[in-house]
């Protein structure tokens, strides 16, 4: 596995141009598969709109302690994107006033940015109590400033979601780089240590389960039983809820599925498996994401396909919701990644 | 041109059976998703045995589809390579248990 990003290796998929180029060729101006845009016309979901807004993501930069095969954010140690504190401030000015109620902090790594925690303690002073951080857990062992996080998460009581491709040490590190198993099991358990996922405790710690490979996540209930079984028997963890999330085709995935020569595979599994009930509740429709240099996205893969809103205001120094919310959804084939199955967000299914 | 029997592309148009007599497939393809819901059994255990016996009946497409299957399950690949040994050994014991009769035979005819 490389241990740098796209980028760091001036891969032609870091261009995001290349990426939609790709998306939109062969199987797709051939007609042998509909465009997304075409699919969801016949259930008369098409322009996709969104409803009520209840969620910020906000990225606070790409860097990253870990290199994972899939990441579709590129991220890693060689990506310098951070999050200013003069677009903390700004994004400060939004929360004070959006009608969403959730903050969900993801990255990267992002806790790495050097004013994570002041940005957290600011939120929380406007108004925030339904903050997400989305944390890879190896970031908590990897220095000693790390290491009172889950301290400090039980301080804001936040919702900590958290990957993890497997109860198995084989799988996992081959996903997300060696040695991410074994610091991923003691930074659990030491959440766990402080309250975090244990029943009856409302310190709330969810597992994200990617498919490690060129194919779809299975029942998430079913592998949300294997995993605390699992996880339980041999290193006695407790979580609360496994979310099964597909990997969409762009970025780091979408050069391996070429690379391996799965890609026209996959996108065929991700066409046959659309469901158009998962397309009521995709996350684009009551979130928004913003980039790390204060970019605004219908979702964190539009963000990292450079796709910003179809709207007068594309930018978080200029945000207006109502404006923004009388938007059209910016579509492409990756979106078949969200509609598969039983549907997939970062909260897991929504069909 | 090569040709060969097996084109991987097919197993995507398995349901294409319907069109050449309707009932008889929609009933056949009914029946297969029913069998491999959750019940006595889970779907997990039924995907291992559909692997195994995809292995002994040597079928191309049920062996891509049943990995593939048992990946989104969650299924090791140590867990896959003993259920294709589980039908290993049934379709090697099928050939030595015959060895009996073979005993059998040879006792009877021989003096």
């Amino acid at each position: 596995m490389s241990k740098k990003s796209l980028l760091a290796r001036n891969n032609d998929l870091a261009n995001t141009k290349r990426q939609l180029e790709i998306l939109s060729n062969g199987q797709f101006s051939n007609g042998e598969l509909p465009t997304f845009a075409k699919k969801i016309a016949v259930t008369n979901q098409f322009p996709l709109r969104p409803k009520k807004l209840e969620v910020l993501q906000i990225n606070l930069g790409y860097m990253c302690n870990q290199v994972c095969a899939h990441c579709h954010v590129d991220a890693g140690p060689d990506r310098k994107e951070i999050m200013t504190k003069k677009t903390m401030q700004e994004c400060l000015n939004v929360i004070k006033k959006t009608g969403a109620h959730t903050l969900d902090l993801t990255g990267g790594a992002p806790e790495m940015n050097p004013n994570f925690k002041w940005f957290v303690e600011e939120a929380a002073k406007v108004g925030i109590n339904d903050f997400i951080v989305r944390s890879n857990l190896t970031i908590i062992r990897a220095n000693k400033k790390f290491y009172d996080l889950p301290n400090f998460f039980k301080k804001h009581n936040i919702h900590i979601v958290s990957s993890m491709p497997h109860w198995t040490r084989g799988k996992t590190d081959k996903q997300r780089g060696d040695g991410v198993f074994d610091k991923s099991i003691k930074a659990l358990q030491e959440l766990n240590a402080v309250g975090y996922g244990i029943p009856a405790s409302d310190l709330k710690l969810d597992l994200v389960y990617n498919p490690s490979g060129a194919f779809l996540p299975g029942d998430q209930k079913a592998l949300e039983n294997d995993f605390k079984k699992a996880l339980k028997k041999e290193f006695n963890i407790n979580f609360n809820s496994l979310f099964a999330i597909t990997n969409l085709p762009i970025s780091r995935f979408l050069d391996y599925l070429i690379a391996s020569e799965n890609y026209e595979d996959y996108m065929y599994s991700l066409v046959e498996a659309y469901n158009p009930e998962a397309v009521k509740n995709v996350m684009c429709t009551n979130t928004l994401s913003v980039s790390w240099d204060g970019w605004l996205f219908d979702c964190d893969f539009n963000q990292m396909l450079n796709l910003k809103v179809a709207s007068k205001v594309n930018h978080i120094s200029e945000y207006n919701e109502k404006l923004l919310q009388n938007r059209n959804i910016i579509i492409n084939q990756h979106c078949y990644g969200c509609t598969a199955g039983a549907g997939s967000s970062c909260q897991g299914v929504v069909a | 041109m090569s040709k060969t029997y097996y084109n991987p592309a097919d197993l995507r148009k398995f349901g294409n059976i319907t069109e050449w007599s309707e009932e008889l497939g929609n009933k056949f393809f009914e029946y297969y998703g029913k069998v491999f819901e959750e019940g006595a059994l889970t779907a997990r255990e039924k995907s291992l045995i559909a692997l195994a016996v995809a292995h002994t009946e040597q079928c191309p497409y049920c062996i891509d589809a049943y990995t593939k299957d048992g990946l989104q399950r969650g299924i090791t690949k140590e867990e896959m390579m003993e259920a294709v040994h589980v039908g290993a050994a049934i379709k090697s014991g099928a050939t030595l248990v015959h060895g009996v009769q073979m005993m059998n035979k040879v006792n009877k005819l021989e003096m």
